[in-house]
């Protein structure tokens, strides 16, 4: 496994509030049932595994059989919260998600453990930066990438209410709380969480809060930077994209995802269509080098400084 | 119902359902007819005299289920779904037509009686899985079916359910292999061989039956439950004959989406009699 990144004050693994929540929830509704691959402990469902311990089926390493129970249990009544290291998840099961998941339509959520590139050294056939692109298309699962420990609690309380299928995908990488007046977890709306004009960025996960880092950046050199918490990637907030793109002019996106067919793609076939603007895609090209995570996001800029490089560089794009 | 009376009646509807199946795929000149006719007295034994269930009230929790997973078998599937009540026989008649809720594989968003979505292979059984885990987790009383081809079961998704299900001991959980010995180029035992494959399933916890896949009194006594049930899941394997019913397609690969022309369509109906 990944050493851990360093404890860093007011910063906190989103699989925590996972693991509140989907025990408090299962408190109040027995239909909830965890399905894992031999996966309780990175799924942080000790104890849940402790209250419930008939509730969590654990079907061993076996990913395919896994999403397949899923849609049975669903069939037969449960709601079940299918829990792995969102690499294998999407990876190994994508046939049964496609199959089983979204076209037959069932009432199973799907979470995404340590995904991006959380598990660092452990490399690409570990990372999951590939799953944007290949859930995108099964539009009826809504795919949910929570920023921080508040909307990865509201997401999974969403989740557990909404009848059809659901793709949460969680880090493990601490992150601080975002600072937004008055939220509401409202999927297939994105969050705005800091005013602009100048530039947007759009953001999902772990990217969000470097994103307002890079704003608070582009403030000092007077540049106004709108930050969207793209937080639903489908169904995807295509009013938000079109405002901001007719009203700032340039967008920068960045993920912790491969740049193709992901939130940047999603976002510039939206405004490539409709309002065409300069856009930057932050993320990865491909398979990565082999690294630990703090180096690997410094290595493909994804860090407040080169975020705001970003954006600048998109602002110099725009025309006139 | 007597045992002979029953059995005549699974038979008359498997002999529709034959007739019916046959004309669906002459009609849409698409079809997988060999899998259907090896698999329709499997299939008209379980609706006919083994499972309940209410066409009325498919959604009904306590329904006995059953899982399609060879689904590319419509024909079988689809005509046993209309006799039992599902929905009209007009429907059998828009069978992979544009828009038709016949689709080539069954849609359970189309169809009433649909338990989930099936055609990749080696999906049924994982999914039926977990329909029988729902099932022992709430104490209910349904028992759930999975039908499977024996090709199918090169697919190594299955014997994870299978590791699984043997582990937990599902008394309710059946599954059927409709072993007809051949998959849609040849022989399963040349492409990549099954046998012996009751060993298998014992290995990983089941009962094994082997039953004469055509002999429905047999099929009976195998699908009824024992008097005070099973502590572990049971596999029949039902050695069948593909294309069963028509001289010119049993035991032949190329009816494994082979479809009839107006003779042979012809031959056909004045044999399944």
């Amino acid at each position: 496994m990944a050493a851990p990144a360093a404890k860093q004050e007011g910063f906190y693994d989103c699989r925590d509030a996972w693991a509140r929540t989907i025990e408090e929830l299962a408190e109040n509704d027995p239909r909830i049932v965890a399905v894992v691959n031999d996966s309780v402990g990175s799924s942080k469902l000790g104890g849940f595994q402790k209250k419930f311990p008939d509730r969590l089926i654990n079907v061993g390493i076996a990913e395919q059989n896994m999403v397949g129970v899923g849609a049975g249990l669903a069939n037969g009544g449960r709601i079940p919260f299918v829990s792995a290291a969102s690499c294998f998840l999407t990876g190994r099961a994508l046939e049964q998600v496609k199959a089983d998941i979204a076209y037959a339509g069932f009432n199973v959520k799907l979470v995404g453990q340590s995904s991006g590139v959380a598990y660092g050294e452990l490399g690409p056939t570990h990372h999951s930066i590939e799953d944007f692109a290949w859930l995108r298309p099964l539009s009826n699962i809504t795919m949910v990438v929570p920023a921080d420990s508040w909307e990865t609690a509201e997401a999974v309380k969403w989740a557990a209410a909404h009848e059809g299928p659901v793709y949460i995908r969680l880090s493990r990488m601490p992150v601080p709380d975002l600072s937004v007046e008055d939220r509401k977890f409202q999927p297939g709306k994105a969050e705005l969480v800091r005013k602009g004009s100048d530039v947007t960025i759009i953001a999902c996960g772990t990217m969000v809060h470097l994103a307002v880092q890079a704003a608070v950046e582009l403030e000092a050199e007077g540049i106004s930077a709108r930050i969207l918490n793209m937080a639903t990637i489908t169904p995807l907030d295509e009013a938000a994209i079109s405002a901001a793109a007719s009203e700032t002019g340039a967008i920068v996106t960045v993920e912790e995802a491969n740049i193709h067919g992901g939130l940047g793609g999603a976002v510039a076939e939206h405004t490539s269509a409709n309002l065409p603007v300069p856009i930057e895609r932050m993320g990865f090209p491909g398979f990565v080098p082999t690294g630990s995570v703090e180096w690997l996001f410094d290595h493909f800029g994804l860090t407040a400084a080169g975020i705001a490089r970003s954006a600048r560089k998109a602002i110099g794009r725009k025309r006139g | 119902m007597l045992k002979n009376d029953l059995v005549d009646t699974i038979r008359e509807k498997a002999l529709w359902m034959r007739r019916r199946a046959f004309t669906m795929v002459y009609d849409a000149q698409l079809g997988h007819p060999g899998g259907d006719f090896s698999a329709i007295d499997i299939i008209a034994t379980l609706y006919f005299g083994v499972m309940r269930y209410d066409p009325k009230k498919p959604d009904m929790p306590e329904r006995d289920r059953f899982i399609m997973s060879k689904g590319h078998a419509t024909g079988a599937l689809y005509t046993a779904l209309c006799a039992a009540g599902y929905y009209p026989e007009d429907w059998l008649k828009t069978y992979m037509q544009p828009q038709s809720k016949l689709n080539g594989h069954p849609n359970r968003n189309y169809l009433p009686g649909v338990e989930t979505n099936t055609g990749p292979l080696g999906h049924g059984l994982p999914v039926a899985l977990g329909i029988a885990i729902a099932g022992q987790m709430t104490n209910s009383d349904y028992r759930t079916f999975v039908l499977t081809g024996d090709g199918e079961l090169q697919e190594g998704s299955n014997w994870e359910a299978a590791m699984s299900a043997g582990n937990r001991k599902l008394g309710k959980f059946t599954l059927i292999v409709d072993r007809n010995r051949l998959q849609q180029g040849m022989g399963t035992e040349e492409t990549n061989g099954l046998d012996p494959l009751d060993d298998k399933f014992r290995a990983f916890g089941w009962d094994v039956e082997v039953v004469d896949g055509h002999d429905v009194g047999a099929l009976v006594n195998a699908l009824s439950e024992p008097p005070g049930g099973r502590s572990k899941p049971l596999c029949i394997i039902a050695n069948t004959i593909k294309g069963k019913g028509v001289s010119f397609m049993e035991n032949k690969a190329s009816w494994h989406h082979g479809v009839p022309n107006a003779e042979q369509y012809d031959i056909a109906m004045e044999e399944l009699v």
